[in-house]
């Protein structure tokens, strides 16, 4: 089945082309037309890719520009096929959740177009210029069709990613002079022993590291992402979160990782540290919003939080136990797809009420459980899913990523645990003051769960629910490649 | 002939979970349908457990198990299962039996209330996952029941979601017993990480098993402490109990199911399901992780039992008596009475819970009033009601003989006389003892006894589907105790697995004197300072300032808002603040410079890059005007440029040459 | 006085210097076409002149240029006057200064 990747990449950009032609007022419906269209295409991707054998599968590779090293090679393997789906899955959820002009729905399309690409591009050439690709549309959206504070929002969330992103090509460009390769397999081959030595060694690893934390984000670099996610409509904020976050996680686990086996583990205490700042402090934080969309913007932090603690965990000592990395990666890779799907649902319900009251601060609704119980209902399904009740999506990822990172950096995890507790204590915060007590004036004339919006709700709580009861499904998505990948980052320690 | 109720186990928790979740699917209006369905659920679940119970009956020790793997990740395998034992028989039966009666008395309690089939859902849920976390043979798989045991406490106390309080409660609930819930999922990773397997047993490779064991090694005593955490969290042991008097905003039922008989043992249970881990190493009995246990149950009893003393709520009497009696549950695990908690458990699951219906029931026909102070002489108009909570109450209280509380209290009260570290807390129990007596004396006097006040004016007995539960837990309560005399110490020998034998002379022990005297003292106590009591309280007249101090509760609530919950807050703030400030500022700083940069690049432009380009192209314009202007069109002036021309290059010709 | 090559080439300037006058002075395009004339016949001069006294006279290389010469500039005569019979009927003049329609 070769050329279903590129194809997969493609079908966005024509519909994007299909779209910016259409009527005004048909322009979501075509281009949810390709989206049922990509999400046959992905499942058609994941029927024929083979999750018993290793390596990558459905490699495509042509020439492009030789002198630079640039190829045009995709392929993909459990994690890219992992993210690929929830692209296909988080995409039409969000054109569904709202209204959208045909520039909104032409710019989301690239956007889908790009991360299809992101995630399966093996060179880093292609790599750079889809993850950019996927950066002028997300500016675009939120400038344009943004709340209040769209210009300054917009301007801070390009200006970060841009000056992470020049920091990142800087650091391959010195990579590329020394080695003369930008093919993802051979730079993890040449990590084995070592890429680069001395100084260069640092400043790429920091070039590096600079681009994805920002992408992540991850604490200190993630003051962008709650105005951007504030400010950028509902079906963007769910895309970004769901999906556009990912991006960085698999920027680490694809690039630094293998790469800089050696740095990473030097100054792995450091990183430790950062991500469990990342997760107690933006957990704090969501305590102290009243904004209920900056408060879900925090715990998205949060939440990555916990993927970083997985990933800089099972590098940081030299002796890495392969049951312990096969359980952090597993539980890395499961937080990864369940946060995708919990969190954009969490902007899609704060988004229904803010369709309902205009505003969306904590203390504008009250009593709303009398008056709307479905929805009640179903948005407490996604918050305990977030909060990490075991039985809903996310308990699995948070309890594989903590019992794999508890083996080899216990002080450090057990920090980290706070994060559960204040989550909690968040929830339950929001969930009192919008849910319970007597009837806000305002919020007397609600209606309830429409049939449209069950549409959306219904599918994805049954899917929180089937991972958190029968989660086999998806770690058959990424086992081998979990097992290699532990293979990989083994051995570095060997070299 | 055993296997298939093995196999089956499962469907104990999977019957009342359908039935909750069909339940939540009906429509408000169809209240009959689903009371009927939620109690069809627990009759299944009743005749299950009853199955499961049976085999356990026949070998001493019994136990059978069924694992299988939940998921694959890497290469590795998650495996969780059910298993069986006397343990989890027992509780079973008393889970289900408890509930059953539970269920129907809220059809009479919950009759009017416009989400009545949401009250079964949630009832039927909240069982279901309890049934869960006693069958679970994997921490994990009980952890998991565990939280979800949790989430439908959150539910059924915030059940009347309108009322403020009620969710403020259900919050507080769901928060406290998380804090613990983090220390026992620190527990948890680090038992998996040890262990390699949270399988309770596996054929001799679960972690309570001696393979399992010799990998935990001589973390076991963190291990423990950890996993008491949470257990400490949701039996409502000091200092996390603050949540569970809250909790008495739920409607009486919950009380009596969720934070009486059921819910609140769990935490008793989980210590004793992985007592092995808390006695491993144990010199003469003793391990740094019981004594923990023991002390810690020694100070929630003794305080709850003091704070019960004045309390004027009559649900907020018996949940204080709840944390006094899982403290005293506690003490017996920690100084090696495992049975003897266990037996008090199932006890105390029976008598508390009938004592809550019936204060239920004194609510009910007081039209919803629950300050005792303003009862009084209840005991003519609601008889049934009377006779029973009595018997509840002198369970309790211990009075020996004929309840099955003052046996199990009893072989505590041995247990601890015999732990070889300490005697303070067998002295300490003995108080207890007196102040539980004491406590329930002065609310049997203040509902039942005296003269009829404000709220017993037009009390009336309740309907026969409420009275009925309280006479059958009411028998419970004393037919029990047949199972727990010294004399025939069958429930002691079937949960420690050794055969029982009848021997009447072992009925009398010394012990029995001594507590019947305990007991006597408190309630004649009682009856002496409360027989007469007014407005107010004797003891507030006696002593105002010890008074107010129980009243109070010790002023824990307000001191974890003046200190944990403050510094949370700040904590909060601070985070918020320095996102907003200080990051941001530094990032605005950076992007300052960068802004500095580009205006100083525009200057750049605009005055030196710009201006020269302007310049040369104002100069090329002029000059193309002006070739223009020479362009006249007149031939003879070209001809003359020509000759000029040429000229010209004749002179620099000559020139050169 | 020898007939040398100087004094034929004072002749031809002279003749080219009075042929350029009245190109360049008269205003009626027929005798701009005569100065022309005179100064291709200045040309012509030279030629001969330069062929008389070059080392090798035997060759008749300079008379052969000339007659193309004139033939050319007969040819030529034709072609400019048919233009300014032309251009008269157009405009009516052949005053050139009146004739500024070449202007870019």
């Amino acid at each position: 089945m070769a050329g279903l990747t590129t194809a997969l990449i493609l079908l966005p950009l024509a519909g994007a082309l299909f779209v910016s032609v259409a009527r005004q007022n048909s322009a979501r419906a075509v281009a949810l037309g390709f989206n049922v269209l990509t999400a046959i295409l992905a499942i058609t991707l994941w029927r024929n890719f083979d999750t018993t054998a290793g390596g990558l599968q459905m490699v495509e590779r042509h020439v492009w520009i030789p002198a630079i090293g640039a190829e045009y090679l995709v392929g993909v393997d459990g994690l890219s096929l992992l993210l690929v789906l929830l692209t296909s899955l988080i995409f039409p959820f969000a054109f569904l959740a709202q209204r959208m002009t045909r520039g909104a729905c032409a710019l989301m399309l690239v956007m889908q177009a790009a991360l299809y690409g992101t995630f399966t591009a093996q060179n880093f050439v292609l790599w750079f210029l889809f993850y950019e690709m996927s950066l002028i549309p997300a500016f675009l959206l939120i400038k344009i069709w943004g709340g209040e504070k769209r210009d300054r929002a917009a301007t801070k969330f390009f200006v970060y990613t841009f000056l992470g992103s020049v920091a990142m090509l800087l650091s391959f460009l010195g990579i590329f002079f020394a080695k003369g390769t930008f093919d993802f397999a051979a730079l993890a081959d040449l990590g084995k022993h070592g890429l680069l030595t001395g100084n260069v060694a640092w400043f790429a690893f920091a070039g590096i590291f600079l681009g994805l934390a920002v992408k992540v984000p991850l604490f200190p670099f993630h003051t962008w992402l709650p105005d951007a996610y504030e400010t950028a409509p509902t079906g963007v904020s769910m895309v970004l979160t769901g999906v556009l976050s990912k991006m960085g996680v698999y920027g680490f686990v694809r690039l630094l990782l293998p790469l800089f086996p050696n740095e990473i583990r030097i100054v792995a205490p450091w990183l430790l540290a950062l991500a469990v700042c990342s997760i107690v402090f933006a957990s704090l934080a969501a305590w102290a919003q009243s904004d209920l969309k900056r408060m879900v913007a925090y715990l998205s932090i949060n939440h990555l939080g916990y993927c970083m603690l997985g990933l800089f965990a099972i590098t940081a000592t030299t002796v890495r136990p392969a049951q312990e990395m096969q359980a952090a990666l597993s539980g890395v890779f499961m937080q990864i797809f369940n946060h995708g799907i919990t969190a954009a649902a969490l902007f899609y319900y704060v988004g229904l009420l803010e369709q309902r009251r205009g505003l969306r601060g904590l203390g504008d609704f009250g009593g709303l459980m009398q008056r709307t119980p479905l929805l009640c209902g179903w948005m407490s399904v996604a918050m305990f899913s977030s909060l990490g009740l075991p039985g809903l999506n996310g308990f699995i990822g948070e309890f594989l990523i903590f019992k794999g990172s508890f083996a080899v950096a216990a002080s450090f995890t057990a920090v980290a645990v706070i994060g559960l507790l204040v989550t909690a204590i968040v929830f339950l915060r929001a969930m009192q003051a919008l849910f319970s007590g007597p009837l806000a004036e305002s919020a007397s004339t609600f209606p309830d769960l429409q049939w449209n919006e069950k549409w959306i709700v219904v599918p994805v709580t049954m899917l929180m629910f089937a991972v958190g009861i029968a989660p086999q499904f998806v770690f058959n998505i990424f086992n081998t490649t979990v097992v290699q990948m532990t293979r990989l980052f083994a051995l570095t320690t060997l070299g | 002939m055993s296997s298939w109720i093995v196999t089956y186990l499962w469907l104990i928790p999977a019957v009342p979970l359908a039935a909750s979740l069909v339940i939540l699917m009906l429509a408000n209006s169809r209240r009959t349908a689903s009371a009927a369905l939620a109690i069809f659920g627990q009759v299944v679940a009743l005749t299950m457990a009853v199955a499961a119970f049976l085999p356990t009956l026949q070998t001493p020790g019994y136990r059978a198990f069924h694992n299988f793997t939940w998921f694959t990740f890497g290469e590795q395998t998650l495996r969780i299962g059910w298993v069986i034992d006397p343990l989890a028989a027992a509780m079973l039966v008393m889970i289900t039996l408890v509930g059953l009666c539970i269920f129907v008395f809220s059809i009479g309690y919950m009759a009017k209330d416009k989400n009545f089939t949401r009250f079964f859902a949630y009832l039927s849920f909240f069982s279901a996952a309890m049934l869960g976390v006693v069958i679970a043979n994997s921490l994990l798989l009980l952890f998991v029941c565990w939280e979800l045991v949790g989430l439908a406490s959150y539910l059924l106390i915030g059940f009347w979601i309108h009322k403020p309080s009620a969710a403020a409660a259900a919050k507080k609930a769901f928060i406290t017993t998380r804090i613990g819930d983090i220390g026992f999922f620190l527990g948890i990773l680090w038992l998996y990480g040890r262990s390699g397997t949270l399988l309770f047993y596996d054929h001799g490779n679960g972690c309570l098993e001696n393979a399992g064991l010799l990998l935990v090694g001589a973390s076991a005593t963190f291990i423990a402490l950890l996993i008491f955490c949470g257990a400490a969290g949701k039996s409502g042991q000091f200092p996390l109990h603050v949540w569970l008097p809250d909790a008495m905003e739920g409607p009486t039922p919950v009380s009596a199911l969720i934070h009486a008989a059921t819910m609140v043992a769990a935490g008793v249970f989980l210590v004793a399901r992985v007592y092995p881990l808390f006695s491993l190493g144990a010199i003469d009995g003793v391990t740094p992780s019981l004594t923990v246990v023991v002390w810690i149950g020694v100070v929630t009893a003794l305080m709850a039992a003091l704070i019960a003393l004045a309390q004027a709520d009559i649900k907020r009497i018996l949940a204080y008596s709840t944390v006094s009696q899982l403290g005293l549950m506690m003490v017996s695990l920690g100084v090696g009475g495992v049975a003897a908690g266990i037996m008090h458990l199932l006890a105390h699951g029976f008598f508390k819970a009938l004592l809550f219906l019936g204060s239920g029931s004194v609510i009910h026909g007081c039209h919803e009033e629950q300050d005792i102070r303003n009862m009084g002489g209840l005991r003519r108009l609601m008889p049934v009601t009377f006779l029973t909570y009595a018997i509840g109450m002198m369970t309790l209280s211990g009075v020996p003989l004929f309840f099955s509380g003052a046996w199990t209290k009893e072989e505590i009260l041995h247990a601890t006389a015999h732990w070889p570290k300490s005697s303070v807390p067998y002295y300490l129990m003995l108080a207890g003892v007196v102040l539980t007596a004491l406590y329930m004396t002065r609310q049997m006097i203040y509902v039942f006894f005296g003269d009829k006040r404000a709220a017993s004016e037009h009390a009336h007995e309740s309907p026969r589907v409420m009275t009925m539960p309280l006479i059958v837990l009411a028998v419970c309560a004393i037919v029990f105790s047949i199972a727990l005399t010294p004399a025939w110490p069958w429930l002691h020998g079937y949960l420690s697995g050794e055969p029982a034998h009848f021997e009447i002379g072992q009925l009398i022990q010394p012990m029995l004197f001594l507590s019947l005297a305990l007991v006597a003292g408190g309630i004649g106590l009682g009856v002496l300072f409360y027989r007469k009591a007014g407005a107010t309280d004797p003891l507030a007249q006696a002593q105002p300032a010890i008074f107010r101090f129980l009243e109070n509760k010790m002023w824990l609530d307000e001191f974890y808002a003046r200190t944990v919950l403050a510094f949370a807050h700040f904590a909060a703030r601070f985070s918020d603040v320095m996102d907003r400030y200080f990051w941001d500022s530094l990032v605005r700083a950076l992007a300052g410079v960068g802004q500095l940069f580009g205006i100083l690049s525009s200057h750049f432009d605009e005055r030196g890059i710009n201006s020269g380009v302007d310049g040369a192209t104002t100069g090329a314009r002029g000059l193309g005007r002006f070739i223009a202007a020479r362009h006249s069109g007149q031939i003879q002036t070209y001809l003359r440029a020509a000759g000029v021309g040429a000229l010209a290059l004749l002179i620099l010709y000559a020139w050169l040459a | 006085m020898t007939p040398t090559l100087t004094i034929f080439l004072i002749l031809s300037a002279a003749l080219f210097c009075i042929g350029l006058l009245a190109a360049l002075s008269r205003r009626h395009a027929i005798f701009i076409l005569i100065g022309i004339d005179l100064m291709l016949a200045a040309a012509n001069v030279n030629f001969v002149a330069f062929w008389r006294f070059s080392p090798e006279p035997a060759q008749p290389t300079g008379v052969i240029v000339a007659i193309f010469s004139i033939a050319i500039a007969a040819a030529e005569a034709a072609v400019g006057l048919a233009l300014v019979i032309a251009v008269y009927r157009h405009y009516r003049t052949t005053n050139v200064d009146k004739l500024n329609q070449l202007k870019g």
